[in-house]
């Protein structure tokens, strides 16, 4: 952006130069206090400032929540700051972290948790600070809990698993003749089942049958090789990938593509509002857009529901997901005040996450609340419940997790596949070199 | 700079008689004072830290840095990303500068003859130089959107294109994304050369171009003759600041292509801001910075030479 000087205003002869000089002057002071231990003073509140990347659909459900929060504590100020999803939040956490001035909480994705050097930059947490506030180990199941710890200390606090999940447009599909007599969507077995029920959608709606994120490749691909058991492992300097499986599920995108079932270009917001307007009878996409369609619906009408992805390789109905988390950036000092509400909060989330299901369409961490019969009743949850024995994490090194490089990087090469441009051996290839380089680079968290 | 629309005549009341000058000069500096303190602090000091950082392998995790010498110079040099990077930036240079100059000039002198309407103009033609640059460029994803987007369908309506096989703009391979970018910036930043230009334009004293249409000159000798060598000095300022306001690409270009497809559109300061913030390699992107900042001067002493050198 061209750093030009701003244009010439009309001049202000309102302002008396003393003004002008005691407003420059508090303004400067302003900025050298740093980033504002100013509403702390003003007020008798325990502020806990929260920064989070939510800013998709699922963001409004978390506004709404913190609204309930500061209701039932009106101790506690909470500031949340929402920050742009990926690497614009990671970027801000990691050098507000490095700086000791982060926020007093934040969300993180599970996978990003080593690469982002808990070591140095997060606050460790003890289970028996958790356990003052009501939640244990117990409370979470293995896997999870599992894997918010690094180096032996817990670092994170699960709030949800997430996935990519099958969105489907009732009516569509009735008029396309592939829903069961129930309403729910039918269950294909194979590659080619699942195509002849996407061209018998798009017979209908006349463009895609299914539309996705074609800038997020990375999750389809990651479904899809891992539905044919494909691993991906990474050494020292040295990574395992399974050419032929990758290659098959570089294969399904293209010729998905190829054929007009997908678009071959969609960005977040157009791949939803294919699936709105009724370009596409189907959208895989994320759990976290259930809002916006909800909200969709209330304004225009749109019939849907949603299942798991379909199963293409081997019975398996495997997808890509993730965890969202909360984490402590590190402080140069914890006020003991602050500490105990930050915890507060995190709890209180914990507690209330019915309706971080319910209204963001995540499955919340928490057992109690995923156990409890009103949430296993709760729809369209209960029909895609199971993606949490079928969510596919992200491959275990540092420049994996979502909105890491090997996400970026795949997903930059997926996305002119989808756009015909790169043929799947090329596209491979391409992939394979990146991951080579990526390995090449000093890991920044040994 | 202050850059403006009408030149006042001075009033010869406001030529003041000269004062103590000792006195006016110390009354300065408490002005200068904070933008000093602001400058080092902010500009100065970095500048030498970043220098410093390039020689150590910094990491922004904030483990202990140790100093690797010439290391992150030499990777820096040999790293194809890097020079890939450099390379698009220059392309992008190449193709945004001749059309903000030239567009500029044929806009400013299209203004200042339009009298009666030359309020409006001017204010359509630098009113998007206002607008914040998430604002553009989604207006302008919006455009370039393949399905459904304004361009395609005009395309469309002029039988320019096939409905069934959408011309893809932001992520369009063999420069055409690179092309889309530089359109978005030409109707953005236009503005402000224009404006510079239309200023200049009103400086030249209307007796030349009386005194040359006595002598026959027409309107295109007025141009060639009077009016292009007179904005010479203008001219001169806008290539420059054009120059470095290119070679520092990298808002648009981050937002709307993401350096795609397949790092065709992946400029300089993209690739430092990948090693640095999503790499953590604080080292490393320093070193590439510097490489980016001495090319930039490097170009900037060499213009101003040039044009100092047809001015004498």
């Amino acid at each position: 952006m061209p750093n030009h000087p701003s244009p010439p205003g009309p001049a202000s002869s309102a302002v008396s130069r003393r003004a002008l000089l005691t407003g420059t002057a508090a303004a400067a002071g302003l900025g050298l206090a740093g980033c504002g231990s100013l509403s702390g003073g003003l007020s008798d509140k325990t502020r806990v400032k929260q920064w989070n990347l939510l800013a998709g659909a699922d963001g409004a459900i978390m506004t709404e929540m913190h609204g309930d929060f500061s209701a039932e504590h009106p101790d506690i100020d909470l500031e949340a700051t929402t920050f742009g999803w990926g690497t614009p939040f990671y970027t801000r956490l990691v050098m507000g972290a490095s700086s000791g001035n982060a926020s007093d909480i934040a969300t993180i994705h599970l996978s990003r948790l080593k690469s982002l050097s808990p070591a140095t930059l997060m606050d460790p947490i003890t289970e028996s600070e958790l356990n003052d506030h009501g939640v244990a180990a117990e409370d979470f199941a293995d896997g999870v809990w599992e894997k918010s710890f690094a180096g032996g200390e817990l670092y994170a606090i699960p709030l949800d698993t997430h996935a990519l999940v099958n969105y489907y447009n009732r009516t569509v599909c009735e008029q396309a003749g592939v829903l069961n007599p129930d309403g729910t969507l039918l269950e294909t077995d194979g590659v080619e089942a699942y195509f002849d029920l996407l061209r018998a959608v798009k017979d209908v709606t006349g463009e895609y049958g299914t539309s996705l994120d074609t800038f997020a490749g990375w999750r389809q691909f990651w479904a899809w090789y891992r539905q044919q058991e494909g691993e991906m492992t990474f050494g020292d300097g040295d990574y395992e990938i399974d050419d032929d499986k990758a290659l098959t599920a570089i294969e399904i995108m293209y010729r998905m593509a190829e054929e007009g079932l997908c678009p071959t270009f969609a960005d977040g917001g157009q791949c939803a509002a294919n699936f709105e307007v009724g370009s596409a009878g189907l959208v895989q996409v994320g759990n976290w857009e259930i809002n916006r369609f909800r909200a969709f619906n209330e304004a225009q009408g749109l019939d849907f529901s949603m299942t798991e992805m379909p199963s293409f390789f081997n019975g398996h109905r495997y997808t890509q997901g993730d965890c969202h988390a909360f984490v402590l950036p590190r402080h140069n000092t914890w006020d003991t005040g602050v500490r105990e509400a930050t915890l507060e909060y995190a709890a209180y989330m914990l507690h209330n996450s019915f309706r971080w299901g319910e209204g963001g369409g995540h499955t919340p961490a928490y057992l109690p609340v995923t156990e409890s019969a009103e949430y296993q009743a709760l729809q369209p949850n209960a029909e895609y419940s199971g993606v949490v024995e079928n969510v596919q994490f992200d491959p275990d090194v540092w420049f994996s997790g979502s909105a890491a490089r090997l996400f970026d990087e795949v997903g930059g090469v997926l996305n002119q596949v989808y756009a015909l441009a790169t043929t799947p051996e090329d596209a491979l290839a391409q992939i394979k070199n990146r991951i080579e380089t990526l390995l090449a680079l000093p890991s920044p968290v040994d | 700079m202050t850059v403006k629309t009408e030149a006042p005549p001075v009033p010869a009341a406001m030529v003041r008689p000269p004062t103590d000058t000792k006195k006016q000069s110390w009354t300065g500096l408490w002005f200068v004072l904070p933008f000093v303190a602001f400058y080092a602090l902010f500009l100065v000091w970095p500048t030498f830290l970043g220098l410093y950082y390039s020689f150590t392998d910094k990491s922004l995790t904030g483990r202990a840095a140790s100093w690797i010498g010439l290391d992150n110079w030499f990777e820096a040099f040999g790293d194809e990303r890097a020079w890939n990077a450099l390379w698009n930036t220059a392309e992008f240079t190449l193709y945004s500068t001749p059309p903000l100059v030239v567009l500029s000039i044929v806009f400013a002198l299209l203004v200042n003859r339009a009298r009666r309407i030359g309020w409006f103009l001017r204010m359509a033609f630098f009113a998007p130089f206002v607008v914040p640059v998430s604002v553009v460029t989604m207006i302008w994803i919006w455009i370039y959107q393949p399905d459904g987007g304004l361009l395609n369908h005009y395309l469309e309506l002029l039988g320019l294109q096939n409905a069934d096989t959408n011309q893809i703009w932001v992520q369009g391979e063999g420069g055409v994304a690179m092309w889309s970018v530089v359109i978005t910036t030409v109707w953005w930043t236009l503005g402000f050369n224009f404006l510079l230009y239309l200023a200049a334009l009103q400086t030249i004293d209307p007796s030349v171009y009386e005194a040359s249409s006595i002598d026959g000159a027409n309107w295109w000798q007025q141009l060639w003759r009077i009016t292009l060598p007179l904005l010479n000095r203008t001219t001169a300022m806008v290539i420059v600041l054009q120059l470095i306001a290119s070679l520092r690409i990298f808002d648009q270009m981050y937002i709307m292509t993401g350096g795609g497809p397949n790092r065709e559109s992946e400029v300089a300061i993209h690739y430092i801001y990948i090693a640095g913030f999503e790499g953590f390699r604080i080292g490393y992107a320093s070193a590439l910075s510097y490489v980016l900042f001495v090319l930039i001067l490097i170009i900037s002493i060499f213009q101003f030479r040039l044009f100092s050198r047809k001015e004498d």
